[in-house]
């Protein structure tokens, strides 16, 4: 197509957009939509989590002290710190400076591994004890003034940490695409779209875990 | 990559170049045929619980096999027809060559969405087989399409499955909306500002925001759903402290806006149809444009008036009864706007236009029947009763099927190169208006009288009421039949169809070949006049085409 700016260096322009503009602006506004998405769906656990802590209080305060806050707390600073990480990333690839690019991704992935580590010690030793959701919960204790009804906390507590567990994961995968692509030189100044994606990813990944720890750590 | 300047259906040849195209026109035409499929599929299933329906007594097949088949039924034509058949079907052919653009905004997701589509329908009618092999036949999927708890709270494993397929067929249409977002957003083509959209991109993009908005919500719904039925979290059981209620809660957060979802689009061909077929400027663009946002909007904060019996307290009761008639105004503003617009207009009654006809006057019918049902005191008479079948029907059947088979009876020139056999056309509109009016209007009598909704038997007072139903829905059959002979059979006489024979002002009608080339258009539209401006004078330029006469296009904003 004879019209509009003239492709830059090694941008990878597809057929359909007309230009280089057009096509970094599509596909920043499609994730910004798709984190919309994203949103909505921890949204509908939120209100089911609103719902029950209305419902039943008391469950809400006695259960989650068998949540262990001192790990709750390392995840966060693990996850705070990887969302830098992961920025400067992105700035790297701004300012050119291939192996920056790639330490840092390096370092928010393994602050992601790190992450899931601590998760699965915390899962294991839930289900070590029986502290499950529905009908597999089995720890009696008499801090339960309602064991009855204990189990909807864990099973709140696994869905919720469950599906961004399944997020970190996905974070993990999509920013070792990035760094595969980093290491090959593919990202600088003129084109570092998909990297900036990833980390808009990876920053909602951080903020929906910034809610979840006081919402089922820290509980009054 | 083959000659662009070839026509999309023979730029590539064979099998594989369909399956693994990025062509907006071809993944259309591929859900067009799906959709249609299952519209078939769906059809089926209501005339075998029709015909069960004609006696009073259940005696052609057992009860829990018509429980099956009337969740089938729902099942299939809300997830696979209704919501697929407008957005993904017709939105995919027409939107990108509407806007000017070359294809959707991502592609590539727009294949994923298909590949999501088809996988999540076959699970949907898997489920017919895994509920078959299931010994204790409580595997079949007998929740109707709402999978209402705590009876679906143990439904075993077909309704899992199920419960899963509308998961997953949720994320296809979350595609497709984001894609037809973006898309409308960023790829118009130069000259093609917002107020000269065509009022199908308005009602698409009022339909996208909705997909976006609120099909996360069922997701998250369907999965708490999944996970009650295998680990048994309790969240919807009292037993264990849940509370059913608030699966109704959030099923119809997100089902009432996918009313809007399947509705709109309906819309969006009917603005097209009346205007080309009166060939008169559309009466009140934007009033038509800024009501389908207002739908959408609204259509977010009624979602109550489906639990007005469900123990809801009476205030929040009163607010959303208030609210749903709220509803009433923007879809009045579009009838009031389409009848003025028909008013003086040179109006050419071709198929499309009877397929219109049909939509102003059912949804007319169901839109003015929800007001009773949205009013508290009568709602409670009426709740679960034939007469709120009947007003579905005439709004999703009645409303946004009638303009499907009339868009694609519209843009059929366009999609095959072919022209049909207009009397028969026609022919199908008029018998599909009768055999729905005998199906359903006499739903409305039966219901008011209070025969409950999804009664297998019955007592006999009823009978008459059903028989007639059923004769209707068989009326339906032909008059589908007739339709679908018109379609196959343009495809086989071969009959060429000129690039515009609608006399259409959208830049799919003016700038494309019939059918289209690989890449739309050839060179850049560039549009000066509103979709409706029957009165201005036909302009055909690109850029390209201005250039050579030496008038450059001026960009003018920004
Ligand atoms: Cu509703």
């Amino acid at each position: 197509m004879g019209t509009g700016i003239a492709t830059t260096g090694k941008f990878p322009l597809s057929h359909h957009f007309t230009n280089v503009e057009q096509q970094v602006e599509s596909n920043k506004f499609g994730m910004w939509l798709f984190l919309a998405t994203e949103v909505l769906i921890f949204g509908g656990l939120f209100c089911a989590y609103i719902v029950y802590r209305y419902l039943h209080p008391e469950i809400f305060v006695d259960a989650h002290h068998f949540l262990d806050k001192k790990m709750g707390l390392i995840n966060t600073i693990v996850l705070l710190t990887s969302s830098l990480t992961v920025a400067l990333a992105i700035r790297a690839a701004q300012t050119n400076e291939q192996k920056w690019i790639k330490i840092h991704l390096v370092t928010t992935i393994i602050c992601a591994g790190i992450f899931m580590c601590i998760k699965y010690m915390e899962y294991s030793h839930k289900f070590h004890v029986g502290l499950l959701p529905g009908e597999y919960f089995r720890a009696a204790s008499e801090q339960f003034r309602e064991p009855h009804n204990v189990q909807i906390f864990f099973g709140i507590y696994f869905l919720m940490t469950g599906l961004h567990g399944i997020h970190v994961v996905i974070g993990m995968v999509l920013l070792s695409v990035m760094l595969v692509k980093a290491s090959k030189g593919k990202f600088g100044p003129h084109y570092y779209g998909p990297l900036e994606l990833s980390g808009l990813y990876w920053h909602l990944v951080d903020l929906i875990w910034i809610f979840l720890f006081p919402l089922l750590y820290l509980i009054h | 990559m083959g000659d662009h300047n070839v026509n999309y259906l023979e730029a590539k040849k064979g099998l594989k170049s369909w399956l693994v195209t990025v062509d907006h026109k071809r993944i259309g035409l591929m859900y067009l045929f799906s959709v249609l499929f299952f519209f078939l599929a769906g059809g089926v299933f209501a005339l075998l619980f029709r015909a069960e329906l004609l006696t009073a007594k259940g005696d052609m097949v057992s009860a829990d096999t018509y429980n099956t088949f009337f969740t089938l039924h729902g099942v299939i034509m809300v997830f696979l027809v209704i919501i697929p058949s407008v957005p993904a079907a017709l939105g995919n052919f027409v939107l990108p060559l509407q806007l000017g653009a070359k294809d959707v905004a991502f592609p590539k997701l727009n294949l994923l969405s298909l590949y999501i589509f088809w996988i999540g329908a076959t699970m949907a009618l898997g489920t017919i087989i895994v509920g078959t092999l299931d010994p204790t036949l409580i595997g079949r999927v007998d929740t109707g399409w709402t999978f209402y708890t705590p009876y679906s709270s143990n439904g075993g494993t077909a309704v899992i499955w199920m419960t899963l397929a509308a998961f997953i067929l949720g994320f296809s249409s979350i595609l497709t909306g984001m894609n037809f977002i973006v898309t409308i957003h960023r790829l118009r083509a130069p000259g093609l500002t917002w107020f000269r959209l065509p009022l199908f991109i308005w009602a698409i993009y009022a339909t996208s925001i909705i997909q976006v908005m609120a099909t996360p919500v069922l997701g998250i719904t369907l999965l708490l759903l999944i996970m009650e039925n295998v680990v048994g979290i309790g969240i919807f059981n009292p037993n264990l402290g849940g509370d059913p209620v608030l699966f109704q809660h959030f099923f119809w957060f997100y089902s009432h806006p996918a009313v809007y979802i399947m509705i709109l689009p309906g819309m969006a061909v009917q603005s097209e149809l009346i205007a080309v077929f009166s060939q008169k400027k559309l009466f009140g663009y934007k009033y038509v444009a800024f009501s389908s946002l207002a739908i959408a909007i609204i259509s977010f904060i009624v979602w109550g008036h489906h639990m007005f019996v469900s123990g809801q307290s009476e205030l929040l009761s009163m607010i959303f009864s208030f609210l749903t008639f709220l509803v009433a105004i923007p879809s009045g503003v579009k009838i009031f706007n389409w009848v003025a617009t028909m008013y003086k207009g040179s109006i050419s009654l071709k198929t499309p236009m009877l397929w219109a006809l049909n939509f102003m006057f059912l949804f007319t019918i169901g839109g003015l029947t929800g007001l009773h049902l949205g009013t508290l005191s009568t709602d409670v008479h009426l709740h679960d009763t034939y007469f709120v079948v009947a007003h579905f029907h005439y709004v999703m059947m009645g409303g946004t099927l009638m303009t499907f088979v009339g868009g694609i009876f519209y843009w059929w020139p366009k999609m095959t190169g072919y022209t049909y056999n207009e009397n028969l056309g026609r022919a199908s509109a008029i018998i599909v208006f009768i055999g729905f009016n005998v199906t359903f209007l006499i739903q409305f009598v039966m219901g008011a009288q209070g025969m409950p909704r999804r009664y297998y038997q019955y007592i006999e007072q009823y009978e008459k009421f059903h028989v007639v139903s059923t004769i209707g829905a068989f009326i339906l059959l032909v008059g589908f039949l007739i339709a679908a002979f018109a379609l196959v059979q343009s495809l086989i006489q071969k009959n060429k169809a000129p690039d515009n024979p609608w006399k259409a002002r959208s830049l799919e009608w003016t700038h494309t070949a019939t059918p289209p080339v690989e890449h739309n258009f050839i060179g850049q539209p560039v549009v000066e006049y509103g979709p409706y401006d029957y009165d201005a004078p036909m302009v055909v330029e690109t850029l390209e085409s201005l250039e050579a006469k030496g008038q450059p296009y001026q960009f003018s904003e920004a």
